[in-house]
């Protein structure tokens, strides 16, 4: 803050001075960062931009929309079941048709999308945190406890991550916060093994040493030296994996084991319009669509921040160039 | 083959003044205006500038200089290898009276071995890590004469005899990583001589090796080049290879040639400051404690070239002349001074360029310079 | 070779043992079958016979000791559903995904491979694009919405295939494109980066130096040394197939394990639900032997015993 107030008393003191009549310098304060700032770097690119604002986008509608949108998602109406979309003629609610019920299309995404999202980013959250810390410290102190880390991490990746959910969803009735658990813990080892391999390699580093014959602590050590350099890394996985476990909450609501009724979120609008598919097309193609949406966005997001947060790539992004190709990375971390 | 038969037809008009008979010191390879570009994000530089030199039968060219001078890079634009970003802006690479630089690269396969070999610096990630040398060694056989698997496999038997592989009928089957640097080194010359080249282009072939071993690749090195009578271009930053194997020499600076002639001479008496640097690097009867001789500064950008001398801003003998007007390669050394220092300094060890120098006098080009003042360089 | 192959196979075992043993133990968590298999009006000493019968009433550990007893004798129980043969079941629904995701995975890697290879060539042209166009769609797009768009135009609106069912060629083509699209996105990617990567070592400009031409280059030399990555990721893209394999199996009504699997869990089938997960399991195992075994022949370097000093 201070250093844009003086930036800005700097320059008026500057056109104070300038003789009357000439154009006043232009205050061109974004250049006088000696790091381009991520935001800035974010505007350049658009199509980095654009998945940047879907994803606000989908977020406040999830945070604000439920609100807006009263009792409309839940409200029957048969009068107007099964109305097809893309006209006005039965009000704006109904703009994307509704279903057998009545009940506005539009609403309900909007519902749909708060579930939706109240799982995915739990999930993410807690994944990322649990594995990621424990990722650093396993890879920190090498031996046997990175030895049963990776273990553990093997167990859980090598089976189909989808049935192990479905048994335990239904031996644990299937409610948002077991769907979280479960989707966090099958996706833990992602970011365990990413975080082990970038802190085993980080705690052989000279700087690494170096805090370790001032005599600190391994703890201080994981949290001052390891986790910055590391952190980057596991946004973008965590960024990536956002797709993954909405991908996968979709799976699970589709299959009957996810979210239940009356809940509602994409995946379970997708499944409960299948069998309206020949006469409503619309109940399972517009919460696919906005599933895509909502992915496609982070995951052109993730491919940003994947080039943007490494320094050594940084350098592409500044370029006056036809768009650089956003790439998806190898879905999962090698060990 | 075509092989045999086109040298004869396609042969150089000087080569027939040569005084040893047969093909040797026939000029191979006559490069000119060689110019090559890199493509970077920072706009397209100009890594290699207006390079010239000319390689003969049965003689050793070397081209010397720093790591970043563009040497391998000139290698690289020789054997059509470059790399993606690399484009061949200009110049002519005549071997055998045909010019590489206007084939396709299609029609430039058909050259690519029997005609010219490359040897690289490091012999591990030179060979493909999943096929067993014989494999690798046989590939070209395969490739340019047809033969089958297990023809191409007794041909690459003969080759690990002729580079001296011990027991090459038990480790022709042996991946790359089973063999030692040096063994590595030769199986990879072996494959660039496997056709019998007339052109073998050695880029820092010693340069990863320990020093005994660097020893045994040079002599096989002169060995084949003189069984085959190939020429030999070896690039390397060594000034004692070069004195000890090369018969002539380029000496490059940051994309240019800027001096070129028999090792004898340019070494005697180098007519470029650069060259003299080099020369007076080397530490020569000093004493324990005294003050080692080095050039001071570091080598320009290729993003920054100046537009005079490519030498400026390190030289001692800097002059207005030299930061405006970028001098051109000349004739140099020699029959210039009355003294008659360039002569009488012909090195006794180096008889064989001696003595090739005395019969090809005619039809050898001049030393050559690329300096405003090279006749007033002191060689004190 | 054989010793490298024991350590595989035993650090490979460890899950397979772990997942087996967890199945089994939350699958008796998900409640007593009595009351999905007994009228609504049994009395209690109906079902206590039907818990005793089938050794429900046993503690977790005895039940266990009584499972895996039985499976070293290759007995499996039987389906409480059916009566049959368990191990028979998930026997003969096996087929059927293997079937598909064989199919699948045979054209995942040679599309991959030809798209992927093309993309090397020329980073940034057109296949280049086209390939991370879809590689980003693969990543995006639920499996099942995908399937449900397919029926949606090609099934309902064009009558080209068929909804659902075994019946005929037409009827594997939506299963196998949904089912496709996964895989083919991972590995063209992966292809693609190590084809890039292989393309610019050194041995590929020697290859290039004897004369080796474009053709020869990618297929003798760059191929191979890139598909080592590609088998690396070869099991997760497995175990994502049986992921898939479940959700394409219950849109498209297709017989198979994956199908079997939701089935008998929904009708707390335990002895199938065993049977299937064991068979999954071995079945996984095997091909990260096959993968290591593959590994191992393709790069002479991964293999521990030198053949010479």
């Amino acid at each position: 803050m201070t250093s844009s107030l003086t930036d800005g008393a700097a320059s008026e003191g500057q056109e104070e001075r300038q003789p009357a009549g000439q154009p006043p310098t232009r205050n061109a304060p974004d250049l006088r960062d000696g790091q381009p700032g991520l935001f800035r770097l974010l505007l350049k690119d658009r199509f980095a931009a654009v998945a940047a604002f879907v994803l606000l986008l989908v977020g406040l509608t999830a945070l604000v929309g439920p609100a807006l949108m009263g009792d409309l998602a839940t409200k029957q109406n048969l009068l107007f079941a099964n109305k097809a979309p893309f006209t006005m003629a039965h009000g704006w609610e109904y703009f994307l048709g509704s279903d057998s019920l009545g009940r506005s299309m539009l609403a309900r995404l909007v519902v749909a999308s708060r579930t939706t999202l109240s799982v995915a980013l739990p999930a993410v959250a807690v994944a990322l945190l649990i594995g990621s810390l424990w990722g650093v410290w396993a890879g920190y102190h090498r031996g046997w406890r990175e030895n049963v880390s990776m273990r553990v991490a093997d167990v859980i990746m090598s089976f189909p991550s989808l049935l192990l959910a479905v048994v335990v969803l239904y031996v644990f009735s299937p409610s948002a916060a077991n769907i979280v658990l479960i989707l966090a813990l099958t996706r833990i080892p992602i970011y365990l093994r990413t975080a082990r391999a970038e802190s085993a390699e980080l705690q052989s580093r000279t700087f690494v040493d170096a805090a370790r014959t001032f005599g600190a602590k391994p703890n201080a050590i994981i949290f001052r030296h390891v986790i910055p350099v590391v952190l980057p890394t596991l946004l973008t996985l965590a960024t990536l994996e956002f797709c993954y476990v909405m991908l996968a909450e979709s799976s699970l609501s589709f299959l009957g084991i996810g979210i239940q009724p009356p809940d509602v979120s994409w995946g379970l609008m997708v499944s409960q319009g299948r069998q309206y598919l020949q006469t409503a097309w619309w109940l399972s193609i517009f919460p696919g669509v906005a599933i895509v949406v909502t992915t496609i966005a982070a995951n052109v997001l993730a491919a940003w921040l994947r080039i943007a947060t490494d320094p050594a790539q940084r350098w592409r992004l500044a370029l006056p160039r036809k768009r650089l190709i956003a790439r998806i990375p190898a879905k999962e971390a090698q060990p | 083959m075509k092989t045999a038969a086109d040298p004869s037809t396609r042969q150089n008009p000087q080569g027939s003044a040569g005084p040893a008979g047969a093909q040797a010191h026939d000029v191979v390879l006559q490069v000119s205006d060689l110019a090559v570009d890199i493509r970077t994000h920072r706009g397209t530089v100009r890594a290699v500038n207006s390079v010239g030199f000319e390689a003969r039968a049965g003689e050793t060219l070397a081209l010397l200089g720093e790591s970043g001078c563009g040497k391998s890079m000139t290698a690289k634009a020789l054997a059509g290898i470059m790399d993606p970003v690399c484009d061949l802006a200009d110049g002519r690479i005549v071997l055998n009276g045909t010019d590489l630089a206007a084939l396709t690269p299609k029609e430039r396969l058909k050259f690519a071995g029997p005609e010219l070999g490359i040897v690289f610096q490091d012999a591990l990630t030179a060979l493909n890590p999943v096929y067993t040398v014989g494999t690798q060694l046989g590939e070209a056989f395969r490739i340019h004469r047809g033969l089958n698997a297990k023809q191409a496999r007794a041909e690459a038997i003969d080759l690990m005899k002729r580079v001296g592989i011990p027991e090459p009928e038990s480790r022709v089957n042996s991946y790359p990583h089973q063999f030692s640097g040096g063994m590595r080194q030769r199986i990879l010359i072996a494959m660039a001589v496997a056709l019998n080249p007339r052109l073998l282009i050695a880029d820092e072939p010693t340069t990863a090796l320990d020093v005994t071993v660097q020893a045994q690749i040079m002599q096989l090195l002169r060995k084949l080049r003189e069984e085959g009578q190939m020429a030999v271009i070896l690039i390397t930053h060594d000034l004692a290879v070069v004195a000890e194997e090369a018969d002539s020499v380029a000496v490059m600076y940051a994309g240019n040639v800027v001096e070129s002639g028999p090792v004898a001479e340019v070494f005697a008496d180098p007519r470029h400051p650069y060259t003299k640097g080099l020369l007076e690097s080397v530490p020569v009867h000093l004493e324990r404690g005294d003050q080692l001789k080095s050039i001071p500064g570091s080598p320009p950008e290729l993003h920054d070239i100046p537009s005079g001398c490519v030498y400026q801003s390190r030289c001692p003998m800097v002059q207005d002349i030299c930061r405006a007007e970028r001098p051109a390669l000349r004739p140099a050394g020699r029959r210039r001074t009355p003294s008659g220092t360039a002569t009488a300094a012909a090195d006794p060890e180096q008889t064989t360029s001696a003595g090739t120098n005395d019969g090809g006098a005619t039809v050898r080009p001049v030393r050559t310079a690329a300096c405003h003042f090279s006749e007033e360089i002191t060689n004190a | 070779m054989l010793t490298y192959l024991r350590k595989r196979i035993i650090s490979s075992a460890l899950p397979l043992v772990v997942v087996v043993v967890g199945v089994f133990a939350l699958a008796r968590m998900t409640g007593n079958p009595a009351s999905l298999y007994l009228p609504l009006n049994a009395t209690q000493q109906m079902r206590d016979d039907f818990t005793a019968r089938n050794g429900l009433d046993q503690p977790l550990l005895v039940q266990m000791a009584d499972y895996f007893g039985g499976v070293l004798r290759l007995d499996f129980g039987q389906s409480l559903r059916t009566g049959q043969d368990a191990a028979a079941m998930a026997l003969r629904a096996f087929p059927a995904t293997l079937q598909l995701a064989a199919t699948t995975m045979v054209l995942a890697v040679v599309l991959a491979v030809i798209v992927g290879c093309w993309a090397a060539l020329k980073p940034n042209g057109v296949a280049d694009r086209i390939s991370s166009f879809i590689s980003m769609a693969a990543a995006s797009i639920p499996d099942f919405w995908l399937a449900i768009v397919g029926i949606w135009i090609f099934a309902i609106t064009l009558g080209w295939v068929p909804t659902s069912g075994v019946s005929g060629a037409s009827a594997w083509v939506l299963p196998i494109a949904t089912l496709l699209l996964r895989p083919f996105g991972v590995l063209v990617q992966i292809v693609r980066g190590s084809m890039v990567s292989a393309l610019s070592e050194p041995y590929i400009k020697l290859a290039r130096s004897r004369g080796a031409g474009e053709l020869r280059v990618v297929t003798h030399h760059a191929l191979r040394n890139a598909a080592a990555p590609a088998l690396t990721v070869a099991g997760d893209l497995t175990v994502g197939l049986v992921n898939g394999a479940v959700v394409v199996e219950t849109i498209f009504g297709w017989p198979g394990i994956g199908k079997l699997m939701i089935d008998s869990i929904l009708q707390r089938d335990f002895a199938v639900l065993q049977a299937a997960v064991l068979l999954t399991a071995v079945a996984i195992f095997a091909l990260n032997i096959l993968i290591d075994m593959g590994y191992a022949l393709l790069d002479a370097r991964v293999r521990p015993v030198t053949v010479k000093a």
